[in-house]
């Protein structure tokens, strides 16, 4: 009965919360309408590496770079090669996902911390390498793509990329939380937790962190994708390694193991700078900093743990009375 | 022949910076079992620390230089004891975020304080240069290469005949074995963090006059001292010296002789490589394997 009761109010969460998503738009300007279609973005890339970091435990400091791969497929694609924009969000997804199955290959070997050494190293080399490419991805000067208008008669073109945004993020999320519900998440869960054990049980380590691996890196490039349609621009700096290092704070911050987490995660992402800057230009990193310290000793579950932590709380409390 | 002995010295140069930094990763990966990704952004800290003694405060380079150092000791050993240990209950991915938290806290504080803006940090080594028999070589590289050695030399002379050294390594091996036997371990692990600050220090006032110091400086100093300690095995600190060396001479050779590696590609050539490596002996070159039983 239990098991119901906590089901029930998850899909209340994710009623209100998908009810919100839907009528924000009318709520906002169109200015923040854009911003929440950011966060949108930012969901979907630690949706990803939350399957990454919070399921199989590895330490993804690369998130941000997978996203540059994306958003220059969709740049390339799209300015170069003539192929409509929308088409080439699944491309991005899946090339991005197959070079994140073929660097996860060797990443196997680095358990731990290794991993995330090679994930950071990636994240400082992407940048560099779509310098000196210069005539695949424009160099330092990056390319600019068409900005959207949107198909809908008197729809904004922020609100339609809100709304496409959205929609994608709500098809990654349900997919997200389908993969891990089954056979596949209880595998990634026990070789986290247990791996010599998982492994007797005939579960293959390779296979399932490599994979692991593979579907965090097709979020990012969704993400990256669409990054790169709604700022309609992309260069070599637009996914700088404080991106990597920012995406991995937001997942901790929402609660890694939590799905729904991941929302509060992305708020944080898309709008902590934009307060901080208010108070000092270079202040913005010592706050995000003293707050992941703050959150990973006080509340080391992240936002997601705290409602559960309040949940249980008020059930003890209804007992009582 | 001369422009090859040339490429070797740059990169003996380059990797000098390297092998003291990744020695500090890894005297504290050995000491705590954390990979520590503050340790590039603690020698950041600690070289705007020198920049204002120098250029603020007016004081010589060499004192300046020893200040830092001084500071930089009691930096890592208040990381140490103030931040980490309240952590070293925790799990590995947990303490990999406080340090992460930590690079993002000194880059935004060196960016608040001493503005992001470049500046220039003087070289403490004269701008000539010397030819032997065709080769050329720089004072400054020879400089840095004497200085990264002595270091090296000293953490080795440190650990192999001090009291003190032989204190540090048992508390690394068996921290519960030297409390019983009187050693105190935290203060071991917070002089070892003090340590490390110090070799970061040296990394990052090495490193400054070759790159431009802006708050981003060590950031790609650090991937390269990751690849090293990660090349040579991060538990060896031999390992990592030699791992830094190999990568310097090793990227000097290839971009001087590969025109095609311009100076943006050389960092991701040593990506490559040491996934390569890592293939093929994922416990680096002079690391040990892990055995594990069932």
């Amino acid at each position: 009965m239990n098991v119901s009761v906590g089901l029930v109010g998850r899909l209340g969460a994710l009623a209100a919360l998908a009810a919100v998503v839907v009528l924000l738009p009318a709520a906002l300007s169109n200015f923040h309408t854009y911003q929440f279609a950011f966060v949108g973005i930012y969901f979907i890339a630690i949706v990803g590496l939350n399957v990454l970091t919070g399921y199989s435990g590895q330490i993804s400091l690369g998130q941000g770079a997978f996203m540059a791969i994306g958003a220059y497929t969709t740049t390339i694609l799209s300015v170069d090669h003539g192929v409509g924009v929308y088409w080439t969000i699944p491309v991005a997804g899946i090339l991005t996902g197959l070079i994140g199955f073929a660097f996860g290959f060797p990443a196997l070997r680095l358990t731990g911390v290794y991993l995330a050494l090679a994930t950071f190293a990636l994240a400082i080399a992407v940048g560099l390498m779509a310098k000196s490419f210069d005539g695949l991805t424009g160099g330092g000067g990056g390319k600019s793509l068409h900005l959207p208008s949107s198909p809908i008669g008197g729809v904004a073109w922020q609100v339609w990329l809100y709304y496409l945004t959205w929609a994608i993020a709500a098809a990654l999320l349900a997919a997200a939380w389908l993969i891990l519900r089954g056979e596949f998440g209880r595998s990634l869960r026990a070789l986290r937790d247990a791996p010599i054990a998982a492994t007797s049980f005939g579960i293959s380590l390779a296979r399932f962190k490599t994979l692991a691996f593979a579907i965090a890196a097709f979020y990012a490039g969704i993400a990256g994708s669409l990054f790169a349609i709604t700022v309609a621009y992309v260069n070599p700096d637009t996914f700088p390694v404080a991106l990597s290092i920012l995406l991995l704070t937001g997942a901790v911050l929402g609660g890694l193991g939590s799905l729904l987490g991941m929302v509060f995660g992305a708020l944080f992402i898309e709008f902590a700078p934009l307060y901080a800057e208010k108070l000092n230009n270079s202040a913005p990193t010592v706050i995000y900093g003293l707050i992941l310290l703050a959150v990973l000793f006080l509340m080391p579950e992240g936002a997601a743990g705290l409602i559960k932590k309040a949940n249980r709380a008020l059930k003890r409390a209804s007992r009582r009375e | 022949m001369a422009s090859f002995f040339q490429y070797v010295v740059v990169g003996l140069s380059n990797g000098g910076i390297y092998a003291t930094l990744a020695l500090a990763l890894v005297l504290i990966h050995r000491a705590t079992g954390i990979v520590n990704f503050a340790q590039g952004e603690m020698g950041m800290f600690a070289t705007y620390l020198a920049w204002s003694l120098i250029y603020t405060a007016g004081i010589t380079y060499w004192l300046s230089f020893s200040l830092t150092l001084a500071l930089a000791f009691l930096g890592g050993m208040f990381v140490y004891l103030a931040i980490i240990r309240p952590f070293s209950h925790r799990s590995e991915l947990t303490v990999v975020m406080v340090t992460i938290a930590l690079l993002v806290i000194l880059n935004g504080a060196a960016g608040w304080i001493w503005s992001p803006q470049q500046k220039f940090f003087e070289s403490p080594f004269p701008l000539s240069v010397l030819s032997v028999r065709g080769v050329v070589m720089s004072a400054q590289d020879l400089g840095v290469i004497a200085v990264s050695a002595a270091c090296a030399l000293i953490v080795w002379l440190l650990f192999r005949f001090t009291r003190i050294g032989l204190q540090l390594r048992a508390s690394a091996l068996g921290p519960a074995t030297s409390r019983l036997l009187g050693i105190r371990v935290t203060l071991m692990l917070g002089i070892g963090w003090g340590l490390a600050a110090m070799l970061s220090a040296v990394s990052g006032m090495m490193a400054a006059p070759v790159v431009v110091l802006t708050p981003s400086f060590m950031l790609i100093v650090l991937t390269y001292a990751f690849a090293a300690a990660v090349l040579g095995g991060i538990d060896s600190p031999f390992g990592a010296v030699a791992g830094a060396y190999i990568l310097g001479v090793g990227i000097s050779l290839l971009s001087g002789y590969v025109h095609q590696i311009g100076p943006e590609l050389q960092l991701p050539v040593a990506l490559g490589v040491l996934l390569l490596v890592l293939m093929v002996r994922p416990n680096g070159l002079f690391g040990h394997p892990i055995v594990r039983r069932v």
